[in-house]
């Protein structure tokens, strides 16, 4: 059943499920059982996130685990590390200023106009019970 | 005549309800897991498409960044993160989600004071503390490469 | 010194009074008795601010024409809402040219108006009064909480804003049947809780605090109080208010009831631990309690709104949430 390449994707997604799921489910722990604040946590994944890049681990989650790092908020960290990583290697002393924002352009810019885009031609709607 | 501190305190933690930590788990577990699960195929389904490896990954994130936003903006993501909790706040659709949310909100203000100034006031902290402790990274990375 | 105030050189009664509610509050129990309901929400406004102060603004016409007044009739409108430097209530006022007095209580506006109506009027001051206060959820999230599409999980122990009115005209010529016949200013008590989603145990202190002092003031004993009625404590601050009650007034234990869980249906949405802002004890007094005392049902109640006292910045930074309980004495006798 694992063999070939859908074998092999097939795997990876299992792996992914649990990785992701586990970390989701640290997350509800997290926000139900501590007076911690969601956003405190979501920045103390992404930091996390910024440590297995830093640590050379993000690279190898990203080949075993695939969807399961890089979808959670850890996955924007690690592109985040492994982006500074490239630029300081590409251009020296100046990559440590350009790289951490190039790595997270792509998701930041896309949210920023989707958003945009969204409140264009779209109205908030109340909360409902 | 006003209940002593300790006992109010007391009163306070004895009738404070708990989450049902165990069945929000379970659905945490659950939708954060599916939507990898998904995740990981439409990785494939796009190298097949002829993307290279390392970029169908983005290309994921892209997608659900893209679909978290139409969900927030026809006012269905709420609905479903009700139930789903932790398991759509963690992955990149929660992040979506709080940028659209935010511009949707700040469009009675306009755009450039509404919605230009209320965009990030979710997502800002990740944002900030990414890069700070990437360029912190940076750093150290670059004195041990020296 | 807190002094227990009674109105004895007017005879304070209500004229008339009206409610107006939205979506979830059409959609609740008591739904039906709304003398008006915009299930959008808006109220034909373009904003959610501007709709609460519409909602306001429609609530004194109800009460008025039912009433047979003209604006010109109303010495002084006492209002209050949620929204910073009560918006809402200037907003959406100003088109009668009342002489206008700004409140700010949180969710107990609706009984210290009352409280100050029938104080200017006890005094021969003014002849008429109308009290008023709003609230509304889209208004109070988008300022407390978080933007309205926003995919976040309530606690169990969260109230939700209600999107709603009450407003009340009061004389001091005793033609109406309910009566308010004394009252107490509030005073403010420390919550002890950080936490802004636990507002039920923010209120409850101050809530005891005002019903100890009452009794220990007044002449009235507790058993010849039909009801307590509270604003808003919610699910978890009325099983606070409960367990102190059993203590001190175990006669009263059974006579508690709380218009936060009055307004939705726990049975059928997901209600948490019930509806609170200032249009909840105001909308619900309107529908439920005045009628009650209306018809003899009920010959004497409390009513007592009660406040949390905090405000974004001051949650962030940390500080506990104060509660407020001022408190009117209703009867029908």
């Amino acid at each position: 059943m694992f063999t070939g390449e859908m074998g092999e994707v097939f795997l990876r997604s299992l792996f992914a499920f649990l990785l992701g799921g586990g970390l989701c489910v640290i997350t509800q722990i997290l926000i139900d059982k501590t007076n911690l604040s969601s956003a405190k946590i979501l920045v103390g994944f992404v930091v996390f996130g910024v440590l297995l890049g830093a640590l050379n681990v993000y690279e190898w989650l990203l080949d075993n685990f695939g969807c399961g790092i890089t979808l959670p908020l850890c996955g924007f960290g690690g592109a985040v590390a492994v982006g500074v990583r490239e630029a300081v290697s590409e251009f020296g002393a100046l990559g440590i200023i350009k790289g951490a924002f190039v790595a997270s352009a792509a998701g930041c810019t896309a949210a920023l106009l989707m958003g945009f885009l969204m409140s264009l031609f779209f109205k908030a709607k109340p909360k409902r019970l | 005549m006003i209940e002593k501190n300790e006992d109010y305190r007391k009163l306070i933690k004895k009738h404070l309800p708990r989450s049902t930590t165990i069945k929000n788990s379970i659905f945490a577990f659950l939708s954060g897991g599916a939507l990898c699960f998904m995740g990981e195929w439409l990785a494939y389904l796009y190298t097949r498409l002829g993307a290279e490896v390392k970029d169908s990954y983005l290309y994921v994130t892209l997608t659900f960044i893209v679909v978290a936003s139409l969900l927030t903006a026809f006012g269905v993501y709420d609905k479903i993160a009700r139930y789903c909790g932790a398991g759509t706040l963690l992955p990149v659709c929660g992040f979506s989600n709080s940028v659209t949310s935010s511009a949707l909100d700040g469009r009675f203000e306009g755009y450039v004071s509404g919605v230009g100034t209320k965009i990030f006031s979710l997502a800002g902290p990740v944002i900030l503390y990414s890069t700070l402790f990437g360029t912190i990274y940076g750093v150290i990375y670059y004195f041990v490469t020296r | 010194m807190r002094k227990l105030i009674k109105f004895q050189n007017k005879n304070i009664s209500f004229v008339s009074h009206g409610a107006v509610g939205g979506f979830e509050e059409a959609a609740g129990p008591l739904g039906e008795n709304f003398d008006l309901v915009d299930k959008t929400d808006l109220f034909g406004m373009k904003s959610y601010e501007m709709a609460e102060g519409e909602m306001g603004r429609l609530c004194v016409n109800i009460a008025m024409t039912k009433a047979g007044f003209k604006p010109t009739d109303i010495d002084c409108i006492f209002a209050g809402d949620l929204q910073n430097q009560c918006f809402a209530s200037s907003s959406g006022l100003y088109s009668f040219g009342i002489p206008y007095i700004g409140l700010y209580s949180a969710c107990s506006t609706m009984t210290e108006a009352l409280l100050l109506g029938a104080s200017l009027i006890d005094g021969g001051h003014i002849k008429c009064a109308c009290a008023l206060s709003t609230s509304h959820n889209s208004a109070a999230e988008r300022q407390f909480r978080t933007p309205l599409e926003y995919g976040g999980q309530r606690q169990p122990y969260a109230q939700w804003t209600a999107t709603a009115a009450g407003a009340f005209i009061l004389d001091g010529e005793g033609q109406g049947r309910v009566r308010i016949k004394d009252g107490m200013i509030g005073k403010i008590v420390d919550g002890l809780t950080t936490d802004a989603a636990n507002m039920g145990a923010a209120m409850a202190r101050s809530a005891m605090d005002t019903i100890y002092t009452y009794f220990s003031l007044s002449d009235i004993s507790p058993t010849q109080v039909d009801l307590i009625v509270t604003g808003d404590l919610g699910y978890v601050g009325s099983e606070m208010l409960r367990d102190m009650l059993g203590e001190q007034f175990p006669a009263l234990v059974g006579r508690h009831i709380d218009c936060g869980t009055l307004l939705y249906d726990r049975s059928k949405k997901d209600v948490h631990a019930g509806a609170s802002g200032c249009g909840c004890s105001a909308s619900v007094l309107s529908l439920k309690f005045i009628p009650q005392l209306e018809r003899g049902e009920l010959k004497n109640i409390l009513f007592m709104s009660t406040g949390a006292l905090m405000n974004p910045t001051g949650v962030l930074q940390k500080n506990n949430i104060l509660g407020i309980t001022p408190l009117v004495r209703l009867s029908s006798e």
